[in-house]
């Protein structure tokens, strides 16, 4: 049981939910870049909502099933077929042993999720089966997806019954709601009006490691080093050049640049489906509501379960 | 690991997190290993040595002499994978990272950034100025727990003569 990659696309990968507990290594759990859409899609092809998938970004590519599969594709709509027939998107779907599944385009964000019923099958790296692409390591080879890969599918053994999801939350992209950072007070009250007030756009430099941001200058009023200290997730650095840094799924453990602000949990799958050019606005809310937005999409995902 | 479900609250991860640190305050940490690592200085294995010395204001003999007498503590593994800040490096050759990092820095390179300096374990793109390699695997990448260097380790470099 097997996908042929007949064309590439852009950067894709393998990824699960990431590749925990070894960042005292250096190692930084990388994983899908929108885990929400990942989950979902999982959940439509009766999946572990952790198995792992194919994350195609922004142009998808081409790939022939060599047996028969129960795929899915979730997250930003593509432009897809199906041997020419139009592909639905965010829902489970049966595919014959030879048929082409063309995922071209994105229409609207960057990523979209390939799930395929028993999971994407690669060697584990340590805890994950996720591609962390910028050090070479897990998925398949270390690497992005190439043209003539063969990708073994549905080795998983536990199983569940699809679900059939129509619902979904209200992602704005537009808006993408942060907590005060670890250095937040070294910027000034007006360097925050100034934060918050303008739109960033989303450099082409962009990688899952990091989403550099253009657009706005933003300077501390204390420096732009602190000694060397651990970076979590979604924390929104500030180097000497003034343009922020979202530290992404493959950031870097630790480093030595003030930390502004951090991307709270419920908004890092809209950092994911941001894509070069883009823009966006930050929103500061308080850690209670940046946990009130978390357990509201855990329990969105829950409800989807029940169903 | 400890792994909390998405769900946890704020409250229930401060408070488990408070009992941790509590507890950490009572252990009696084990003894630093020592970890001898061979190193040849300069030339093709240490080319920005004549960068340090002439920041130093010394020869590079004394760059040498300076870091290689040094004691150093491994402060953490990170940044990338592996890599071992090391802390407690004679002042007198601190020296700013390069302007321009390099695109690829060979494994086992030993540099010098600011006051700190560090080894690469894998060939990577990097701004330190690198002033000598070892030959010692320094990260074990299939399993990280069998690496040469771990954070509260203690490192001595024994100098050996280019080949």
């Amino acid at each position: 049981m097997s996908i042929t990659v007949l064309k590439a696309g852009l950067q894709t990968t393998v990824q699960d939910l990431g590749r925990n507990g070894y960042a005292h290594y250096g190692i930084s759990a990388s994983g899908a870049a929108d885990a929400f859409s990942l989950r979902i899609g999982n959940l439509l092809v009766g999946n572990d909502e952790s198995a792992a998938a194919l994350e195609l970004t922004i142009l998808g590519g081409d790939f022939k099933f060599e047996s028969h599969a129960f795929i899915a594709l979730s997250g930003s709509e593509f432009e897809a077929h199906l041997d020419g027939e139009s592909f639905q998107n965010n829902e489970g779907i049966y595919v014959r042993s030879g048929q082409i599944l063309s995922v071209g385009q994105s229409k609207e964000g960057a990523r979209t999720y390939l799930c395929v019923r028993g999971g994407v099958d690669v060697p584990y790296y340590l805890s994950g089966k996720t591609t962390h692409v910028m050090s070479k390591m897990g998925g398949l080879n270390g690497r992005q997806l190439e043209k003539g890969d063969s990708i073994k599918i549905g080795n998983l053994s536990s199983v569940t019954q699809p679900i059939h999801n129509k619902d979904t939350l209200d992602l704005n992209c537009a808006i993408i709601r942060v907590t005060n950072g670890l250095q937040g007070e070294w910027f000034s009250d007006s360097t925050w009006n100034y934060f918050l007030s303008n739109s960033f756009t989303i450099s082409d430099l962009s990688s899952r490691m990091g989403i550099r941001l253009t657009g706005n200058l933003i300077q501390s009023d204390r420096g732009n080093e602190i000694l060397t200290e651990g970076i979590p997730l979604g924390a929104i650095q500030v180097p000497g050049s003034g343009d922020p840094i979202i530290s992404f799924v493959e950031h870097q453990t630790t480093g030595g640049y003030p930390k502004i602000a951090n991307v709270i949990t419920a908004d890092l799958c809209k950092v994911g489906q941001l894509k070069p050019g883009d823009t966006f606005k930050f929103q500061r809310v308080s850690i209670e509501e940046g946990e009130r937005l978390r357990l509201e999409q855990e329990s969105f995902i829950q409800s989807l379960k029940a169903s | 690991m400890v792994s909390l479900e998405m769900t946890a609250s704020l409250s229930s991860v401060t408070e488990y997190l408070q009992d941790v640190l509590s507890k950490v305050i009572d252990i009696d940490y084990p003894k630093p290993r020592i970890v001898e690592v061979p190193i040849t200085y300069g030339g093709e294995n240490g080319p920005d040595l004549k960068r340090v010395a002439h920041h130093a204001g010394l020869t590079p003999d004394e760059v040498i002499k300076h870091h290689s007498e040094g004691s150093y503590l491994v402060y953490f593994l990170g940044f990338s994978i592996g890599f071992p800040y090391l802390g407690g490096m004679d002042e007198s050759i601190a020296t700013p990272r390069l302007d321009n990092p390099r695109k690829s820095v060979p494994k086992g390179s030993i540099g010098i950034a600011g006051d700190q300096t560090g080894i690469y374990p894998l060939s990577s793109p990097g701004g330190w100025n690198i002033i000598g390699k070892t030959t010692l695997p320094i990260f074990n990448i299939e399993n990280p727990e069998q690496s040469a260097l771990k954070m509260g380790d203690r490192v001595k470099f024994i100098l050996v003569e280019g080949v």
